[in-house]
């Protein structure tokens, strides 16, 4: 099903005669449900990356993580080296363990752009994400944002370039009359909070700029030293719509972030989506 | 002197202390920590020249103790909350001896559960604000968050006013301290009513002409 992402080239037009080469052999059912969408699926073969505080390696909740690396150096010479301390806060692991229990046999890596303080945190914020991206991970879960607005644009950019190299963003909203990024951008999926209880419960917003609700509230999550704690906020709501994409992807490779979308939408549960 | 030196002067004069911001911001932990009936409540302000967390205001566990402590700001939950801008809620903290361990440094005793936001203010984040064992319940509600930011918005004024304050208060201790004669003054001169007022104006007009070269 569709075409893999090294076949992609450049196309600025489209000639006479050459619309069969990019023929994509989708088969939609005449009705895209829950079923269709991620029955069966484990998430294996996608590549999840919790950008985050690092990860527990080890943890039960998160099991194998295929690579951790940390964002560390000063903001003109920042460099992306192998993570030797693991998750500095909790939060991390805990997003990876969310994803792990919707996408049981999903790739998760790590890498952590937190933990340097807060000043350089903006640099190293983009310079592990160009990292992410450019190492072609199928879905990055981004529980921050930041309200700079220098970085506004370098971060749009980046946003643009992973939905064109088919690498969905999943990134938290604000709940504050804020300013942030990179969740406002149309290019990346941005996550709010409901208060159901169910992990697959996710609601289409119908008027933006927050787009999906997941479950981010009262969530029993993986903690520091192998535990779990009982955490709220968007920042594991995100989580949520980001292991519902590995496991859509895990069936269903070829889609692009703007198919993926839809894919979502068609199955929230306010518009098709059983529960 | 510059006019913009005495500009500072006279705006630190007639505006509020560094003494009135606190006073503002330990308000806004102590109504934080009564609305949620919590045992405690904190405000952090970022030190970005020493990319530290400081306790500026406490109210309830830890009040006597935790104000002027410090932490690395990109480590632990509210280390977290700033570089993330993300609000986040914990409960059961203490099923995790570590990072219970952890937080009791940072708050001064091993809290239940907490409450973090970031202080937003335009497009810095100033410090984080802290509610640290409100009475469990069954579940949490995305009303209580909103509710908290709210109060964050509140704590992130006062927050920037205090920061302005310093500013000024920089600006006048440097080498012309003299000219906080001037801020006293302006101070003075803002209380004063009616009669005394008008007096006031009047000599100070005065004594402008006398000093300064106008006719």
């Amino acid at each position: 099903m569709g075409t893999g992402a090294d076949e992609l080239m450049p196309a600025w037009s489209l000639r006479a005669g050459a619309a069969d080469q990019i023929a994509l052999p989708y088969e939609w059912p005449e009705r895209v449900t829950r079923e269709w969408a991620w029955g069966g699926s484990t998430g294996a073969g996608v590549r999840v990356c919790i950008l985050d505080s690092g990860v527990e390696s080890g943890h039960a909740l998160v099991g194998p993580v295929e690579e951790a690396v940390a964002v560390t150096g000063s903001a003109d010479a920042l460099e992306v080296v192998e993570d030797a301390e693991g998750d500095l806060c909790g939060h991390g692991t805990a997003c990876a363990g969310i994803v792990r229990a919707l996408a049981p046999d999903c790739s998760i890596s790590s890498v952590r752009v937190l933990g340097a303080g807060y000043t350089g945190s903006g640099p190293v914020l983009l310079a592990g994400l160009r990292w992410a991206i450019e190492r072609g991970f199928d879905v990055i879960n981004m529980s921050l944002s930041t309200t700079k607005s220098q970085l506004a644009s370098v971060l749009h950019e980046l946003a643009d370039s992973a939905y064109f190299r088919r690498t969905v963003v999943v990134a938290s909203a604000h709940n504050m009359p804020v300013e942030s990024y990179p969740w406002r951008f149309a290019s990346v999926i941005s996550v709010g909070s409901h208060e159901e209880p169910d992990a697959r419960t996710f609601f289409y917003n119908p008027s933006p700029p927050v787009e999906f609700f997941a479950r981010g509230v009262d969530v029993e999550v993986a903690w520091l030293g192998g535990g779990s704690m009982r955490c709220t906020g968007n920042s594991f709501a995100t989580p949520h719509l980001s292991g519902i994409c590995a496991a859509i992807l895990g069936k269903h490779r070829g889609l692009t972030p703007f198919a993926l979308k839809n894919v979502l939408y068609l199955t929230a549960t306010n518009v098709g989506g059983e529960t | 002197m510059t006019d913009e030196r005495l500009r500072a002067a006279v705006a630190s004069g007639v505006a509020g202390s560094e003494s009135d911001y606190r006073a503002l911001l330990q308000s806004v932990v102590e109504v934080a920590r009564a609305i949620f009936a919590a045992r405690a409540s904190s405000v952090l302000l970022l030190d970005e020249a020493r990319d530290e967390l400081v306790f500026e205001a406490v109210a309830g566990e830890g009040s006597d103790s935790l104000v002027g402590q410090r932490m690395p700001s990109g480590t632990g939950i509210a280390g977290w909350v700033l570089v993330t801008r993300q609000s986040i809620v914990v409960e059961d903290v203490e099923r995790d001896t570590r990072f219970a361990r952890d937080l009791a440094s940072s708050t001064g005793y091993v809290p239940k559960g907490l409450m973090a936001v970031p202080l937003l203010h335009e497009e810095q984040a100033l410090g984080v604000l802290e509610v640290l064992d409100r009475p469990q319940r069954a579940g949490f509600s995305l009303a209580e968050m909103d509710l908290l930011g709210l109060f964050a918005n509140q704590a992130a004024i006062a927050l920037d006013l205090l920061q302005r304050a310093r500013r000024a208060e920089r600006v006048l201790v440097g080498e012309e301290a003299d000219i906080e004669i001037v801020a006293r003054l302006a101070a003075t001169l803002d209380r004063l009513e009616g009669e005394r007022r008008a007096a006031g104006v009047q000599l100070l007009v005065h004594l402008e002409h006398l000093l300064g070269d106008r006719p």
